[in-house]
């Protein structure tokens, strides 16, 4: 059951990750244009923080590692796509009004708006190894499960966005929904927990 | 056996030979980092287009050799009817510079009017200037920037402009960042009191009703040219309140337009303000933008 939920979260932070990527671009269009190198900094930008989420997630997975914290992990990615929703205008305004190339002016509004939801949200994966991974010799097989059902996840993350979610919502909502997926997934998280955390009690206090 | 193959070898060998004359010839391909650029001659004209393995092609910009002035395009010769609206603008822009033949035209018929074009292909606008006889000089300009861009640049150091001409759009690919409320709102605002937007547009997809709401939003009153024979249709909207009464005909217009190919009584007498698509749907905005999934 714990090891299905994982699994399922793993896939919904894949999702996510390329939902706030696409719709990341299009945010970026009306000041700095859509052309190659607007999606350039884009995918810098995202390439770059999950490198530092995968460090960060894969350090952080070495103190007592639990599904709880694996938990709060999510409402923290949940949470700081907020800003992006709220302050993208100011933020773009702002950064078109001291960069006057739009191949910088891009790269540094992808930073103020994409880099520290994507560190978070990169921390997911090796975290998801940490906890789902029972023994040395199983490790690869684990790790390589996570993957697929993390990228698969992306995979399908990325065609509804480009494909259907810009025809039927607007893009502050996808931000939402995005936000409101990682959020979810991190409540589904706590409660597996607390209902782990009861039943080990339970088997404690009738032993 | 022998006999077979050359047999087979002539065949093939005549069929490049129809299918190379029956097609356009290609005098030079540029690459670009969007898509490559290649120049066609046929029958004395001379194409843009970009480089495309699809069987429809549309050409992005002609050339008459054998009359350069001529306009080849219906559509851009629909564009120049706009004149009839402000004879003398003082500062012109044009987003999608293509073969540079309208700036060339008003270099031409305006010497002293501003001419800015805004390119995002550097590989266009060498093209422009190496095939198509577009020069550039200090009344007129290419800027090598996204066309949104641009705008939102112009804005911010407060320019204004005469007359707008929105080109960027061809056929098979829409830059959804200029086909929303938000950018014709910013280019009202780039326009000076009574100056002119113009935009090249397409007919027959289920975009139509969508982008004739979204210049409806800004510009309230909006007309319409439909080229006779081919796809287009050139909406114009004004920074002006009564947008009729300011196209005026004139003789003296007409004969200077002549030999670009433009016939202003007849283009004139096709701008109209029927509405002929759907006034229920939604403007598109930077929100809500999905042009080129709408334009299936």
């Amino acid at each position: 059951m714990k090891k299905v939920t994982i699994l399922l979260l793993a896939f919904c932070a894949g999702f996510s990750i390329m939902c706030f990527e696409i719709i990341g671009g299009k945010l970026l269009a009306p000041y700095f244009g859509s052309s190659v190198y607007v999606w350039g900094s884009i995918i810098t930008i995202f390439m770059l923080a999950l490198s530092i989420g995968y460090l960060i997630g894969g350090k952080y997975s070495l103190y007592q590692p639990s599904v709880t914290k694996y938990g709060f992990i999510y409402i923290g990615a949940a949470i700081a796509i907020i800003p992006t929703i709220w302050f993208s205008e100011p933020i773009m305004d702002f950064v078109f009004s001291i960069v006057e190339d739009p191949r910088y002016g891009s790269l540094l509004a992808s930073t103020i708006m994409f880099l520290v939801p994507t560190i978070i949200m990169g921390m997911i994966a090796p975290y998801s190894v940490r906890i789902l991974t029972e023994s040395t010799a199983s490790s690869g097989h684990t790790a390589g499960f996570l993957y697929f059902v993390s990228t698969f996840g992306s995979a399908i993350g990325t065609i509804m966005t480009s494909f259907y979610f810009v025809l039927w919502f607007e893009m502050n909502q996808i931000l939402w929904l995005t936000s409101g997926i990682m959020f979810s997934a991190g409540a589904l998280a706590l409660v597996i927990s607390f209902s782990e955390q009861q039943s080990t009690d339970k088997a404690a206090t009738s032993v | 056996m022998f006999d077979s193959l050359s047999q087979k070898l002539t065949i093939v060998l005549f069929a490049m030979l129809v299918a190379s004359s029956a097609s356009a010839k290609t005098i030079h391909k540029e690459r670009s980092i969007y898509r490559n650029v290649v120049i066609t001659e046929n029958n004395n004209e001379r194409c843009m287009r970009f480089e495309t393995r699809r069987r429809a092609i549309s050409n992005q910009a002609c050339i008459d050799l054998t009359n350069k002035q001529r306009l080849v395009f219906e559509y851009t010769q629909s564009i120049m009817a706009g004149l009839a609206f402000n004879q003398a603008p003082k500062r012109i822009l044009i987003i999608g510079l293509g073969g540079g033949s309208l700036p060339k035209a008003f270099a031409e018929i305006l010497p002293d009017t501003e001419v800015v074009s805004v390119e995002i292909d550097p590989a266009v606008a060498k093209l422009a200037k190496s095939y198509f006889d577009y020069q550039e000089s200090d009344k007129i300009q290419t800027k090598i920037v996204d066309g949104r861009v641009f705008v939102k640049r112009a804005l911010k150091n407060n320019q204004k402009f005469d007359w707008i001409i929105l080109d960027a759009f061809n056929g098979d690919y829409i830059p959804e960042h200029l086909l929303t409320v938000e950018f014709l709102n910013e280019t009202k605002n780039l326009l000076s009191q009574g100056g002119l937007l113009s935009a090249n547009t397409f007919n027959g997809s289920k975009l139509y009703d969508y982008e004739s709401v979204t210049y409806q939003r800004v510009f309230d009153q909006v007309r319409i040219l439909k080229s006779p024979s081919k796809g287009n249709r050139i909406i114009f909207g004004c920074n002006c309140s009564a947008i009729d009464q300011q196209f005026k005909m004139d003789e003296a217009l007409a004969k200077k337009l002549a030999p670009y190919g433009v016939n202003l009584y007849k283009a004139l007498s096709r701008i109209n303000a029927k509405v002929d698509w759907d006034e229920t749907v939604e403007p598109l905005t930077d929100q809500f933008s999905p042009a080129n999934l709408l334009n299936q």
